[in-house]
């Protein structure tokens, strides 16, 4: 019971990883239909950009964690609306095969940028959180693992609060759901995406965060937790924001219990898994678990 | 294009391919022979791209797939290596059709992310059967000889041996395409509501696509393997998959022709025109064109800028060109034509 449950801290603390991710993935998708494949190599390059803030001295001094992290989240911001205003909106009237094209374009410069300016070695980055553990009726709760899961639900609450609540939220999700009756009603569809890249790469941005202290900082650091992501986003269900959370969690939960008891299962094994899940779930239910069916109208 | 320009262009080519080993020397000729084994895998990763419209990031793996089925079978069960082939290529396209079955029930980019997991998968795989693969550490092949009682260097022999396979492939995919079967693709690519009103299954259609790609793919990496003589989980990387992907885009998706193109660009870009490009700009302002991710950052861009500038490729420039200097010859108006690509 005790290895249960520990298994079960640690994937809830990996998949809290993949759900910011899988939840950009889902935003971008419900808004065009297309999926940015540049999705992992913007959360990497991100993180860079806030290892650069807390390893390099910026008018005179370095950041500390926390100022580091919250200003990295404006720069992604920043960062994923002038993505989308100058890479991809000049194609906004070209098919869906050129624009998933444009994101692997993005995704090619900036893997090769991130080792140009930083080299492609491995770097540590520091987690805010201590490494120490409680021991509660004799299961270890890692603190980095508790505070992982915290930052990332807090960040997904907020995303929530912000859809539900605010006007803003109110015309992107009126212009994911009806982009022309959107448009019609003075709603701007074309910022709103925009808008959505700089959510998307914010969510990216935290998901790096609570990567790199645990898997070291690379380029290629993001590219099997974007698959992972997406694994997540397909059970969960493409169309769902929340499915995307919970098959995220769900999947990180699902890959640790296979490590612990099912022994041929090596962290080797975990991708080729992953892709098996996916597979199943795309034959099964495509339309993942809180996802609905398309129906397509001719 | 018109059929009677593509005859043109094929003979041209084929004796291109003739006389090049003649005037280049021993590296150049390996250099072209890889040129040979990338053309393969694009001619089988424009079926699925550019003929039915379906995205894959994951064909460098079914080249891994071909590599290691030939050099298993010659380093494990002594065949000779050349009979490999078929079965690397067979290989490959059953795990192709394998994967491609349920990956392709779904239309649009869903396809597209699943493949990505493919190489990833597959460098996984290899590291965890280690007595089969070597793991970490790959497999050596024998060193290549000429045979049939042909003497010739074994890079001018790897050439040769690529380049036939390769033309002949060519000649495969122009008969698999030009009929019903690639009227079929290219209807699923168009549109799949009206692909599925005229009967088409378009999963089934996809899957087969799937197959044949891996099928080329196999091939291309069984001689791949051959020519290298080594493989190991980093010599089919993700960076691979992206770059064939590249090669089809920028060689223009759809075309054949376009193709030799695209295996130009892949297997010149990282060492030699990448680089080059870059000492053009250290000129204006210091890079270092040689540093770590620089040549990514390159084709990076020069993919973008084809997607913007010329979306139909380096095919689809010639054709304009072709059009442009053709609309000059006749002076009696004709009857418009439509084109049919």
């Amino acid at each position: 019971m005790q290895q249960f449950f520990e298994a079960l801290m640690t994937g809830l603390a990996v998949g809290a990883i993949y759900a910011p991710l899988a939840l950009a993935l889902v935003l971008i998708y419900k808004a065009t239909e297309v999926i940015n494949f540049a999705q992992g190599e913007m959360a990497m390059f991100t993180t860079y950009i806030a290892y650069a803030l807390l390893t390099h001295p910026h008018f005179g001094h370095t950041f500390s964690y926390w100022p580091a992290f919250f200003a990295t989240l404006v720069i992604a911001f920043v960062f994923g609306v002038g993505l989308q205003r100058v890479v991809i909106r000049p194609l906004e009237r070209a098919s869906v095969l050129t624009v998933v094209m444009a994101t692997i374009a993005l995704l090619v410069i900036l893997n090769g940028l991130a080792a140009w300016i930083w080299s492609p070695e491995l770097k540590f980055f520091p987690s805010p959180f201590p490494t120490s553990s409680w021991v509660v009726d004799g299961v270890r709760i890692s603190k980095q693992d508790t505070g992982t899961f915290g930052v990332t639900i807090a960040c997904v609450v907020v995303l929530w609060l912000f859809f539900r609540f605010t006007k803003l939220g109110l015309a992107m999700r009126a212009g994911a759901v009806n982009p022309d009756a959107a448009r019609l009603l003075g709603v701007r569809t074309s910022w709103l995406l925009a808008l959505g890249w700089g959510f998307a790469a914010m969510l990216g941005a935290v998901s790096g965060m609570m990567t790199a202290p645990t898997n070291l900082l690379s380029p290629s650091m993001m590219q099997a937790v974007l698959i992972f992501a997406f694994a997540g986003a397909i059970l969960g269900g493409l169309e769902s924001p929340v499915g995307a959370v919970a098959g995220g969690l769900g999947l990180g939960v699902l890959l640790s219990m296979l490590g612990t008891y099912v022994h041929p299962v090596t962290t080797e094994l975990q991708l080729p898994v992953a892709l098996a899940i996916l597979l199943i779930v795309l034959l099964v239910r495509p339309a993942g678990v809180f996802g609905r069916a398309v129906v397509r109208r001719v | 294009m018109k059929p009677r320009l593509g005859y043109l262009g094929f003979a041209l080519l084929v004796v291109a391919v003739v006389v090049a080993p003649s005037i280049s020397s021993h590296y150049r000729t390996f250099q072209l022979a890889f040129v040979g084994i990338y053309l393969i895998a694009l001619i089988g990763l424009n079926i699925l791209t550019g003929l039915t419209g379906q995205i894959s990031l994951g064909h460098g793996a079914f080249m891994g797939v071909g590599a290691y089925t030939t050099t298993i079978l010659v380093v494990d069960h002594g065949w000779r290596d050349l009979w490999t082939l078929p079965v690397a290529g067979l290989v490959a396209g059953l795990a192709g059709l394998a994967f491609g079955v349920p990956a392709t029930r779904f239309a649009g980019p869903y396809l597209a992310l699943a493949t990505f997991a493919i190489p990833l998968s597959f460098i996984g795989l290899l590291k965890r059967f280690p007595h089969f693969t070597g793991g970490t550490g790959g497999r050596q092949l024998p060193s290549l000889h000429s045979q049939f009682g042909i003497k010739a260097n074994s890079s001018v022999w790897i050439y040769w041996v690529s380049w036939l396979v390769a033309l002949a492939m060519l000649l495969v995919a122009y008969a698999l395409v030009r009929g019903r079967f690639g009227r079929a693709l290219r209807s699923v690519r168009d549109s799949e509501i009206a692909a599925t009103a005229n009967g088409i299954s378009t999963a089934g259609i996809k899957a087969i696509a799937f197959g044949i790609s891996a099928f080329y793919c196999g091939l291309a990496g069984g001689l791949f393997a051959m020519a290298v003589t080594f493989v190991n989980p980093d010599t089919f990387p993700i960076d691979l998959s992206i770059l064939l992907l590249v090669g089809v885009v920028l060689g223009g998706a759809g075309s054949l022709g376009g193709m030799l193109f695209g295996a130009l660009f892949v297997e010149f870009i990282r060492i030699t025109w990448g680089p080059a490009l870059l000492d053009v700009f250290s000129r204006i302002h210091h890079v270092d064109a040689r540093a770590a991710g620089s040549s990514l950052v390159v084709y990076g861009v020069v993919l973008l800028l084809v997607l913007y500038a010329a979306p139909a490729g380096a095919a689809g420039l010639v054709r304009r060109i072709v059009a442009a200097a053709s609309s000059f010859k006749p002076k009696r108006r004709s009857a418009p034509t439509v084109d049919q690509t």
